[in-house]
């Protein structure tokens, strides 16, 4: 089974992880990536980040997301947990966490759920700097992130 | 979420900065009526090569006839950017 959810307020990656890892004694490994708000001093400095998601399409997105990477790999269990709303820097945005009997099927997983959450998922993203608010488009890296799968 | 009888467009990510508003209750109709009765600012911006439509949640092809039905929700899906 997958654990997907998408939160409007912060979470404990660690006690996700916890309740994560105890809830699969079976797996020989798991894999986890933590993306988090980024900080940066000088002029350009970001001072909040907001993710702005579709309630007919973004939830529903990243479930399918999830029934695909379980149908792709033998894992055991599959967490995928994604922010939305107005983040600071240092917090957590995304927690994504493969748990199986192998390794490998477990790095194959997370890494293939985070490419395909990055550039194909329905979020919009925008940064407030000292010059206001300015919407962030895509880089052309998430697409080529993309084509490895 | 739309009024009785009314269709419902919603502008995500910048489309609601330029709209000046997340969501607008429309007549029903054929897509072009509705644009043409928009702000032509918004109407170009709202017909950007890279905007992309859904229709009550679904993804409208390139070549698809959008009409507006009562209670329809269209969506105008600016390129994404999460993670």
């Amino acid at each position: 089974m997958a654990d997907v959810r998408l939160l409007g307020e912060g979470f404990s990656p660690s006690d996700e992880l916890a309740a994560f890892t105890a809830a699969h004694p079976e797996a020989g490994g798991i894999v986890s990536f933590l993306g988090q708000v980024r900080a940066e001093g000088g002029p350009h400095a970001v001072e909040a980040l907001e993710l702005k998601q579709y309630a007919a399409m973004t939830l529903p997105g990243m479930e399918a997301l999830a029934a695909a990477t379980r149908a792709r790999w033998a894992l055991d269990g599959l967490l995928i947990l994604h922010r939305y709303g107005v983040m600071q820097a240092g917090d957590p945005i995304v927690l994504v966490a493969a748990a199986a009997r192998h390794r490998r099927n477990a790095f194959a997983a997370a890494d293939f759920a985070m490419d395909h959450l990055k550039s194909q998922s329905w979020f919009w993203k925008r940064e407030k700097t000292a010059k206001g608010w300015r919407w962030i488009e895509p880089r052309p890296d998430d697409h080529r992130d993309l084509a490895r799968w | 979420m739309s009024e009785a009888g009314g269709a419902t467009l919603v502008f995500l990510g910048r489309l609601e900065d330029i709209a000046g508003m997340g969501e607008l209750a429309v007549a029903p109709g054929p897509l072009e009526h509705v644009l043409a009765a928009l702000d032509p600012v918004l109407a170009v911006e709202l017909l950007g090569e890279r905007v992309r439509m859904a229709l009550n949640g679904a993804l409208v092809g390139d070549n698809d006839a959008v009409v507006l039905a009562a209670g329809d929700e269209l969506a105008f899906l600016p390129p994404v950017s999460g993670g």
